[in-house]
């Protein structure tokens, strides 16, 4: 049987040697581990993210909160890679990110879920948290076929990783079921597990709790908080619930049609008058 | 990989098919041996002894059957050379006659007197492999981009341009006339007559299916290891979320470039076999109709599924090549022994594709997951077969979210 410890089991794979710039604290060994420099996403005239200049502490939990459109996810596509910036610069961990591809972005570091489940529905659930494992393997096509022994000792590494991470997530009696079978808590929890495949050294989670009820959202803050330190993770999150963004963020930074408006410690930005406006409608802020 | 491992043999017993009851005594190999195995194991031996049962008293001549069960292997290999394409990675191939026209020339212009070059049979098949995996590759690149009926048009147009470039290409291909006098293979010492001539016995059929049969075999092995990979498991990653599977870390233009070659390298190496066996290429033995038999084959078979796809591909092969083309003559000796007037003077030869078009229709009717499907294109065509109550769950479980959201206080009047 598995240890009664799963997280002990899994440390962390070497990441690729960050390649150093000379830029001001590009969050190389530093206290900063995501650095974006003045990002602008632009879609033709759409100014979807304006100018944002954003870091995240090294170890912290970092909230991106806004209305509806504010540009949060976008933001998230272009940490990701799935965006390039229109302008601006990323740096992550010492290594200049921009305008890089989501799959070489993975394997720096970064690893996230969607706000839209977006799980292999027809693979099982041990087949995606192996598929989540891919940028840390390295079977070729001729060491697959030839089933060499390097190849035969990574997949039974990968496969005992994926059950310690089904089980860190609760979902290890789930391994062969189908994704799309997984009630949707279960889904949300997989899409985690998913992520935590890769070895990420920073965790971007969108809306982890959307459509969870009262309960589960409990389980899943609780869950983070926990990840965060046995697996030695820096999180961002975008997060509705203010339940949740309150309760676990240590910095929040709030977007607006594109544009940051506020930063801070959650009382900070709870009492801002610019945030109130912006979610409740101007003159809100003087009621 | 640094994970700390836990004893190994956790996972094993998890994934082990329950029905390891023969009480083998060594625990990893004794799961091996699974009924599917034994199966297996049994279909083997029935492929390897059926061209020596000898059927002629049914009417079944073992020579014209055994050639033509040779071709059904030929069209084995394709169709699972093409479901890595489209039953892994989700790329829909509407031209993949096209890789098989590149295996099968390149084959026939080094082992002919076209250019009196006469290359090893051997040589060649692995040549014509990388050369049909090399065009795989070369085709598939503008098409990365493409997903859905927009990828089908675009390979539907290389499937049309290749047979018609080796129309015209007059001095290399022979044009119409194709080329001729292909060279059989030799199994033997290199570069003298001694060993086995492929050709002995004129026309004889038996070397080619033992031949072929090999071929088969290899290429279920290497597709059966590459599906169980890394490779394979990005391959139906980015069929199921291409998105998805970026953010995973997966370079989607390489794997799919993979997907393409390593389908395109089957094609290449059944199309050596089949022109040597064949004695002559043309073009027209590469057309449309051909891409469309082969994705027929392992639609009707299980997309997706080794098994499924190897089924598909015999039945359909068999039911064209074999059963149709002697029906009418099975119908009119029926109708002779039986006395039955009709049956003896209607001439079915012209309704023959009638009854295969309706074969096709009432197959996808009953059973439109394949014949042998996985039990994932099951449980997306029957979705009864779902645990009921669990889909249940979930709606009641979304409604009270929705509940949830709607109330303020834990919102934050995100509506803004």
């Amino acid at each position: 049987m598995h240890t009664n410890q799963p997280s002990a089991t899994i440390t962390h794979a070497p990441h690729p040697p960050a390649e150093h710039i000379t830029v001001n604290d590009t969050g190389g060994g530093s206290a900063t581990l995501l650095r974006a420099v003045a990002v602008t996403k632009q879609f033709g005239g759409l100014v979807a993210v304006n100018k944002i200049d954003f870091t995240i502490p090294r170890g912290s939990i970092v909230s991106l909160i806004g209305p509806n459109g504010a540009g949060k996810t976008t933001f998230f596509n272009t940490i990701t890679g799935l965006y390039k910036p229109t302008t601006g610069k990323l740096y992550f961990d010492g290594s200049d990110i921009t305008g890089r591809s989501p799959s070489s972005i993975t394997s720096f570091g970064i690893a996230r879920t969607f706000q839209n489940i977006r799980l292999f529905a027809n693979m099982t659930s041990l087949e995606n948290v192996l598929v989540g494992q891919h940028s840390r393997m390295k079977a070729g096509l001729f060491g697959s076929v030839l089933r060499l022994p390097s190849v035969q000792e990574e997949e039974v590494k990968a496969r005992d990783k994926g059950m310690a991470l089904l089980k860190l997530v609760g979902l290890d009696d789930q391994a062969q079921e189908a994704a799309k079978n997984l009630p949707y808590g279960d889904q949300r929890r997989l899409e985690i597990a998913r992520a935590l495949g890769s070895d990420p050294k920073l965790l971007l989670l969108d809306e982890p709790t959307a459509g969870m009820n009262p309960n589960e959202t409990r389980e899943l803050i609780a869950f983070i908080r926990e990840l965060r330190t046995s697996m030695n993770l820096t999180i961002l999150l975008i997060e509705h619930d203010m339940k949740v963004v309150m309760g676990l963020s240590e910095r929040i930074t709030v977007l607006d049609h594109g544009e940051k408006i506020a930063e801070g410690d959650p009382e900070v930005v709870r009492a801002n008058p610019q945030v109130i406006e912006a979610y409740l409608g101007k003159g809100a802020g003087q009621a | 990989m640094s994970t700390a491992v836990p004893k190994s043999g956790a996972l094993r017993k998890r994934t082990a098919p329950p029905n390891n009851t023969s009480g083998t005594p060594t625990g990893k190999r004794g799961t091996m041996f699974s009924r599917s195995l034994i199966m297996s194991g049994l279909l083997l031996l029935f492929v390897l002894i059926i061209p020596l049962i000898d059927l002629s008293s049914l009417g079944l001549y073992p020579a014209p059957l055994v050639s033509t069960l040779g071709d059904t292997g030929v069209y084995v290999i394709l169709a699972l050379g093409l479901n890595i394409v489209v039953g892994y990675a989700g790329l829909l191939d509407l031209g993949y006659a096209a890789f098989f026209a590149i295996g099968s020339y390149t084959y026939a212009l080094l082992a002919s007197p076209q250019f009196g070059i006469h290359l090893s049979f051997w040589l060649l098949i692995v040549i014509a492999s990388l050369v049909a995996a090399f065009f795989g590759m070369l085709l598939g690149a503008p098409t990365l981009r493409l997903r859905g009926d927009y990828l089908a048009i675009v390979t539907l147009g290389f499937g049309e341009i290749v047979p018609t470039f080796f129309l015209n290409a007059d001095s290399i291909t022979g044009g119409t006339n194709g080329v001729s006098g292909v060279d059989t293979p030799i199994l033997g010492i290199p570069g003298t007559t001694t060993g086995f001539n492929f050709s002995l016995g004129g026309t004889n059929p038996y070397p080619y299916y033992y031949l072929i049969l090999a071929m088969v075999l290899v290429a279920i092995f290497v597709i059966s290891r590459l599906r169980d990979s890394r490779i394979g498991r990005a391959w139906m990653a980015i069929r199921e979320d291409e998105l998805a599977a970026a953010a995973m870390g997966i370079d989607t233009v390489r794997t799919k470039l993979m997907a393409f070659a390593m389908g395109a390298a089957f094609s290449g190496f059944a199309g050596c076999v089949y022109s040597s066996k064949l004695g002559f290429i043309g073009p027209g033995q590469f057309d449309f109709n051909v891409s469309v038999f082969i994705l027929c084959m392992i639609i009707l078979g299980g997309v997706g599924t080794i098994r499924g796809v190897i089924l598909g591909a015999v039945v359909l092969y068999m039911l064209q090549s074999y059963v149709l083309t002697r029906l009418p003559s099975w119908i009119h000796d029926f109708g002779v022994s039986t006395n039955i007037g009709f049956l003896k003077t209607t001439d079915f030869s012209g309704i023959r594709y009638l009854i295969y078009g309706v074969a096709l229709v009432a197959m996808m009717i009953i059973r439109p997951e394949g014949l042998l499907p996985g039990e994932r294109q099951k449980a997306e065509l029957h979705p009864e077969s779902l645990d009921q109550a669990r889909r249940e769950s979930n709606v009641e479980l979304y409604d009270e979210t929705v509940l949830d959201r709607q109330d303020p206080s834990t919102r934050g009047g995100q509506e803004g």
